[in-house]
């Protein structure tokens, strides 16, 4: 851990050295080269590791070795077939094929060495061709130049490895055990990256950590929030620590673009795609799969884009990220990625394929893991003009035995929602109509725990409804769909069980013309928000699914982003720089009561720090639930003291701010009065000075509009 | 109260005034007629012809006879208030753009902007009883600060100047020496340019508005900060109530960045704030520009706005208004 300089301490120094710092433009200077002054460069230790791509300016010099021994005569002959083979994977520099021979027989001595122009055409030609077979008894085998001299350092003798005694580390967890029991989130806007607890009882965010120029990209929690990661230009890093952020582990991956952690985050998966040097050539991916905890790389891949691509939703924008999806779970057994007609599926023990090859799919287009259980479910679209149909498999893994099939016929596309225990996959299956014209969708419903899995199909009353939006209650039985025409669409929610029969689904409710495109279910369930983001500018609506009845309605101007705290007790809506105006978030309670709002100009990134699941048994759950009363007492006492405490600071403060500006006022009237003289010498002596003061008189004024005399009648 | 809509000007409102007594409001544009109007019911008076350019500011003398105006074409004019007849023209090398009468209607000062090489300047004029007398020197000029100057007025006893401008420095000066006598720090000062700049009735605080979205109250003897305002958008334009302990302030998103999207987005209310606690009270929309101008009426029961949209609106307030506790 390199030591952080902090804005303090160089203030600090600046006035001891009785320097003002504001006359200092600190990016006019310039330090000599090589001189960092002893400071050490949080980067510089990073730089040292870095697979430079001129190491010592052989790194586009490869070595083939266990070529065929020739004569000269036959000399030319074995360039040319070298020549031949190289020459397709990259541009050999002029002179750039050496093979040495042997003075004395004036035979060659089975190796060359082919100069690149690049060293990544050296490092593909390596790739391709180690092992490749010249013929039976030549086999060839390819190294890089760099690495030879590097495998020739290695001493002979092998000495132990130094064991380091053992130093406890901190404390990662220790923000689940705040005693308000608040929440963290992080936010990014501008240069600034910080993390702050959620104080709603203050109505205010309290900073536990902020720094400039913390990530080059982006931030991102791991799934369990022991980590956060930070992105940069020489690879990722994660940070974490008891009270503050350390660093605790960096991954080095030049130019990394994407990240992503295992479930159960033991792994971090890390990818980049680079510029090929022929621009016809497609993007170069490297993933790295790391080790978190020891942040060694247990896995890499590298290939073109393409490889990478394969599958209905990549599509030809290129690579669909994550390009490995975790099987669900904390195990971090298995994970898997698309390939053209096959599912790779790996296993984190040694991390090779599954079996020692790929489950051969024809035409698969998407897969998706179930969030729990080694189970992958797989769609792969019809086939042959539809002779042969589309169809919705469930592969159990490591056996690779299909649990489940189903068939389905003139599909046009399919997107599979898994429930958050693995209790429910839900198929959204858009199926041509006759005339192939248009389609309609419909859901088909997997039963995954029950016997058999049954499949059940839904379609909406009305068929030709387009579904905007449709979500799986967390750990529950319902699902909300959000569904029919743009401007005002309907929600419907629908639960896997009714009431007499539990094998049914049945719809509980349909709430009609609502300005909703999204859906946000509260973590815990029960609650949802239907918000209507984009085009519909922020509307919002808090709605109780047990009791099927709005909470509150509200309006987030412009909102983009609407994220539940990992507990289900607030919820904030943000808005990001997408919008120039606007920027900043908003904190509600579940039951949409605004907490409070924050601005923040350039607004990039709002994201709660994840809690790990509960080590509490369901039954041991239920029990709380059933006494929640019990357990809330305590803590309305608590909220109750804050309250008053609160409003007994706001007196307080209000006091204070009357008192003040009274002084204020008191002495303005004193200095006014004190000059009254010469301001009226100033006006020439004209005395009346009142001029803040104004008397409202009333003038009545009586006007006389007509006159007219007339003879009554007297009788 | 409905609030009157006056149209009169064809272009962007710039400066409102009331005169002391409250009956007239004084308005400026960037058409190039002030004009003035009935402070009550928003009947146009009318018109003061003669400007070539865009009209900044103006000020009008305690006994409501002599109006002061600053323009874009390069001069300053003295106009009577009664007949619209030009008194006096002051000629500049660049165009005047802040005018403020001294207390006692014997000195003006006129900022001037920087323009084709010319830096920003601060004139102190001597305004003669009779307009026959009048003449076109200064008593003092007074130099300094980088970028436009956008308010200068005069202090208590008309011995300095308070100046604010783009580089968001407030400065006060000497007005007899001409020397710099305070200048607001960067830690407590604004952020970005300071856009307006008013004073209390009696002189003894003033409120500046700036593009970083605040405004700031002040004490006008020594410079100290007193108050900030936080609002979510660029401040054009700060009044504060006579009656009340409120401030009022006005702006929106620059019109070039205002989002076709939806009227709300720019935000082009006038928000009144209470000036002790600094929270906010409420708003008045209306326009759909953002405000350039505003003013409160010197009883303290009326108050204007001038919109980018050319258009002046007068508010009376409604008694609740005078009941408000936060």
């Amino acid at each position: 851990m390199a030591e952080v300089v902090s804005m303090d301490e160089i203030r600090a120094t600046a006035a001891r050295l009785d320097i003002d710092l504001s006359s200092v433009d600190l990016d006019s200077i310039r330090l000599p080269p090589g001189e960092d002054f002893g400071v050490i460069s949080d980067d510089e230790d990073l730089k040292g590791e870095d697979p430079l791509e001129f190491e010592a300016g052989f790194g586009n010099i490869i070595v083939v070795d266990n070529l065929p021994v020739v004569p000269k005569e036959k000399f030319d002959k074995l360039e040319g077939v070298i020549r031949k083979i190289y020459s397709q994977i990259g541009v050999i520099k002029e002179d750039g094929l050496w093979m040495p021979v042997d003075p004395e027989t004036q035979k060659t001595q089975g190796y060359c060495f082919i100069e690149y122009n690049t060293p990544q055409e050296a490092e593909l030609a390596k790739e391709k061709t180690n092992g490749y077979k010249l013929d039976r008894s030549h086999i060839f085998a390819v190294n890089m130049f760099d690495d030879i001299e590097k495998f020739m350092k290695v001493p002979d003798e092998w000495a132990p490895p130094e064991t380091k005694p053992y130093a406890p580390g901190e404390n990662l967890q220790k923000w689940l055990t705040d005693e308000k029991a608040r929440d963290q989130f992080v936010i990014r806007a501008g240069s600034d990256t910080e993390v702050l607890w959620n104080d709603a009882r203050q109505s205010k965010p309290e900073l536990v950590y902020k720094r400039s120029f913390w990530t080059e990209s982006f931030v991102q929690w791991s799934p369990l929030g022991t980590y956060l990661a930070t992105v940069h230009r020489q690879g990722a890093a994660v940070w974490g620590g008891a009270t503050t952020f350390n660093r605790l582990m960096r991954y080095a991956h030049p130019q990394v673009k994407l990240i992503d952690f295992s479930p159960g985050e033991k792994f971090l998966v890390t990818y980049s795609s680079h510029e090929p040097s022929n621009p016809r050539d497609t993007h170069r991916v490297v993933i790295n799969i790391f080790d978190v905890r020891t942040g060694k790389v247990m896995r890499d891949f590298k290939g073109s884009a393409d490889e990478f691509a394969i599958g209905g939703t990549g599509g030809v924008s290129g690579v669909s990220w994550p390009v490995f999806r975790w099987s669900g779970g904390r195990d971090d057994k298995y994970f898997a990625r698309i390939g053209k007609n096959v599912i790779s599926v790996y296993e984190t023990e040694t991390f090779t394929l599954i079996d020692k090859k790929s489950i051969k799919v024809e035409n698969v287009m998407d897969f998706s893991w179930s969030p729990t259980d080694p189970i992958l479910a797989l769609f792969a679209p019809e086939l042959g003009g539809g002779n042969q149909p589309a169809r919705v498999s469930l592969v159990q893994i490591p056996s690779k035995e299909e649990l489940r099939q189903k068939n389905l016929f003139s599909v046009s596309d399919c997107k599979m929602y898994w429930q958050s225990n693995g209790d429910y996959l839900a198929v959204k299956v858009d199926r041509y109509t006759k005339t192939k014209k248009s389609t309609y969708t419909g859901f088909e419903l997997f039963r995954i725990k029950e016997r058999d899995i049954p499949i059940e199909v839904l379609e909406l009353e009305n068929k030709n409804d387009k579904i905007i939006s449709f979500a799986w209650e967390p750990k529950g039985h319902r699902f909300a769909v959000i569904h029919g025409d743009s401007p005002r669409p309907d929600v419907s929610f629908y639960s896997m069980r009714s009431g007499t029969n539990t094998g049914r689904v049945s719809k509980l409710s349909t709430i009609r013309g609502k300005q909703a495109n999204a859906l946000y279910w509260s973590p815990g369930g029960r609650f949802i928000i239907l918000a209507g983001l984009k085009g519909f500018n922020g509307q919002l609506e808090f709605y109780n699914v047990d009791e099927l009845e709005t909470m509150a309605t509200a309006e987030h101007f412009m909102a983009t982003d609407v994220e539940w705290d990992p507990t289900g007790r607030y919820v904030v809506t943000s808005v990001t720089s997408v919008h120039e105006m606007e920027n900043g978030f908003n904190v509600w309670s579940f039951n949409g009561k605004l907490l409070y709002r924050i601005m923040k100009d350039h607004f990039f990134q709002f994201l709660w720090r994840p809690r790990p699941p509960s080590f509490l048994s369901p039954e041991k759950e239920e029990e709380i639930a059933k006494n929640l009363k019990k357990y809330s007492k305590k803590y309305e006492a608590e909220d109750q003291d804050v309250s008053l405490q609160l409003s007994e600071q706001d007196r307080e403060k209000r006091k204070m701010l009357k008192d003040e500006w009274e002084r204020w006022v008191n002495e303005w009237k004193r200095l006014h009065e004190e000059q009254k003289l010469e301001r009226q010498m100033l006006r020439d002596g004209e005395a009346s000075d009142e001029e803040e003061e104004y008397e409202a008189k009333e003038v009545e004024v009586e006007e006389l509009l007509d006159v007219s005399e007339e003879v009554i009648s007297f009788d | 109260m409905r609030p009157i809509l006056m149209k009169g000007h064809e272009r962007p409102l710039t400066f409102l005034k009331y005169n002391r007594d409250g009956d007239l409001l004084f308005s400026c544009a960037k058409d190039h007629t002030p004009t003035v109007w009935f402070a009550d019911n928003g009947e146009r008076l009318g018109t003061y012809r003669g400007h070539n350019g865009a009209v900044w500011s103006c000020d009008v003398s305690r006994d409501s006879t002599r109006l002061i105006t600053g323009s874009a074409d390069q001069s300053a004019k003295l106009w009577d208030v009664q007949t619209g007849s030009q008194l006096f023209t002051f000629n500049f090398d660049s165009p005047a753009r802040s005018v403020d009468f001294a207390v006692g209607d014997k000195l003006a000062v006129i900022t001037t902007d920087p323009f084709m090489g010319l830096t920003s300047a601060i004139h102190i004029k001597r305004i003669a009883r009779d307009p026959s007398d009048q003449t076109g020197e200064s008593v003092a000029i007074l130099k300094g600060p980088q970028g436009r100057i956008n308010r200068a007025v005069w202090g208590s006893l008309n011995k300095t100047i308070i100046s604010g401008g783009e580089d968001a420095v407030i400065r006060i000066w000497d007005s007899e020496t001409g020397k710099l006598l305070k200048e607001s720090d960067k830690e407590d000062g604004h952020k970005k340019p300071i856009t307006s700049l008013t004073k209390s009735t009696d002189g003894s605080h003033f409120l500046t508005g700036s593009l970083d979205k605040s405004a700031k109250l002040w004490d006008t003897r020594t410079l100290t900060l007193i108050k900030t305002y936080v609002t979510e958008r660029p401040v054009n334009a700060v009044t504060m109530s006579p009656l009340l302990d409120h401030v009022v302030l006005g702006g929106g998103q620059d019109a070039s960045a205002v989002t076709t999207t939806d009227h709300r987005a720019g935000k082009f209310e006038a928000k009144f704030y209470d000036k002790i606690l600094q929270e906010e009270i409420g708003g008045v929309k209306g326009h759909f520009g953002p405000i350039n101008a505003l003013a409160f009426n010197p009883d303290g029961k009326s108050f204007s706005s001038g919109g980018e949209d050319g258009y002046v609106r007068l508010h009376h307030f409604d008694p609740d208004y005078f009941n408000i506790k936060l």
